[in-house]
């Protein structure tokens, strides 16, 4: 029996029809913060997908100017795998006074344990938060490094607009098996991670 | 005729979805037109709370009248494009002729807005030869949201004058406690002689 919607066929003789789009993103979890000290996705990171990304919406945290920390965990249970990254970012401040394209020597990592920045400074006004996306590439393998690009923008605590690029790697032969989203300063007041698994 | 499951459209008017997370919503063509947009409940478009983040494909977007720049503007009542942005901008160029490369942050030209309802440029001083055009993608994080700034992303790739391959990435945030519930696209000046917009929602 064939299924026939409005003079479309979706689907016949067994199989779906080609024209059907059945999607190469899957929604693994989402997590949505609480005041939270961290948000963690234990699980879930395997060889099922060669690559994962990650979406962060409306990141809000309760403590002004905090920046926001990724860290990777490799087998332990500590989230401290090595890593090494490049950070470069471009604001634009509200009262036009204020606007740059910089390379941040500060906040990039050689071989760090400690977890990555990937937004910086973000305002805890009531309406300010950071929004984004992480890409990790092929966690599970035990040959390459485990490549990352990361993309986000935030409202800065003093009113600018900060477009924030991180991209590195872990630099581990182990499997990535986790990853934390925390706050250097103060918990996560609120805000949404969804992470999908791309085939 | 239609499938609803536990209160989800499973197929409706020969379109179905099987669980991708790339929801196809609409697609505009243009053709000598002055503006296009995508309004909630408008000709279709779904851009409110049903998705937290909306994902929109620019396509050989090619501007009826040269040396212009492309642009987009949000509203919050579905006519007026003139919500208030923030952004920031930069790109890197290198000249066809080999002579000529770079790396900057926009200040001039009005590329980087300050607080501004006007629209919001994507590029500059683009050509209307004819292979010339603008592709590239746009971003927008919970435009339905009442609490947080409405933060987005666009990323392009364009010709300068046909002398020029331009990379510009400009990201901001619309400075707004109500909803946009639309997002518009046209040139400075002209019309987008050709090319398609395609808007998704991320589930």
């Amino acid at each position: 029996m064939g299924l026939i919607s409005n003079g479309t066929t979706l689907l016949d003789a067994g199989a779906i029809d080609s024209g059907i789009t059945q999607g190469s993103m899957t929604l693994i979890n989402t997590l949505t913060a609480s005041s939270s000290a961290n948000l963690t996705f234990s699980s879930g990171i395997t060889s099922a997908y060669k690559e994962y990304v990650f979406h962060l919406i409306n990141i809000h945290p309760a403590t002004d100017t905090a920046d926001l920390f990724i860290k990777f965990r490799d087998g332990s249970t500590a989230y401290d795998a090595t890593h090494n990254a490049t950070v470069w970012r471009a604001y634009h401040g509200e009262n036009n006074t204020s606007s740059a394209l910089e390379y941040e020597a500060s906040e990039d990592v050689s071989q760090g344990t400690s977890g990555q920045g990937i937004a910086y400074n973000i305002g805890n006004d009531n309406d300010q938060s950071t929004s984004g996306y992480f890409h990790l590439f092929n966690p599970a393998s035990t040959v390459f490094h485990k490549h990352f690009l990361c993309r986000m923008q935030n409202s800065h605590g003093s009113d600018l607009a900060l477009d924030n690029y991180v991209a590195g790697y872990c630099n581990v032969t182990a499997a990535i098996d986790g990853i934390q989203f925390v706050m250097d300063s103060g918990n996560i007041d609120s805000g949404t991670i969804k992470m999908y698994g791309v085939s | 005729m239609g499938l609803i499951s536990n209160g989800t459209t499973v197929f409706d008017a020969g379109s179905m979805s099987l669980g991708g997370k790339l929801t196809f919503i609409k697609k505009l063509t243009a053709s000598g037109d002055s503006t296009l947009s995508f309004v909630h409940g408008s000709s279709s478009v779904v851009f409110d709370g049903t998705y937290k983040e909306y994902f929109i494909t620019l396509k050989h977007i090619h501007p009826a009248t040269n040396n212009v720049a492309f642009e987009m503007n949000f509203t919050q009542d579905g006519s007026s494009f003139a919500q208030s942005k923030t952004t920031s901008c930069f790109d890197a160029y290198h000249a066809e002729a080999g002579n000529d490369a770079g790396l900057r942050f926009e200040a001039g030209a009005s590329l980087a807005l300050a607080n501004n309802t006007g629209w919001a440029p994507l590029n500059y001083n683009m050509g209307n030869e004819n292979d010339g055009n603008l592709s590239g993608f746009v971003r927008i994080f919970d435009p339905a949201g009442t609490t947080f700034h409405k933060q987005f992303q666009t990323e392009v790739s364009w010709q300068y004058l046909n002398t020029y391959g331009i990379r510009q990435n400009t990201a901001g945030y619309v400075n707004a406690s109500v909803a946009s519930v639309g997002i518009g696209f046209r040139f400075s000046s002209g019309n987008i002689d050709a090319g398609d917009i395609c808007l998704y929602g991320v589930g």
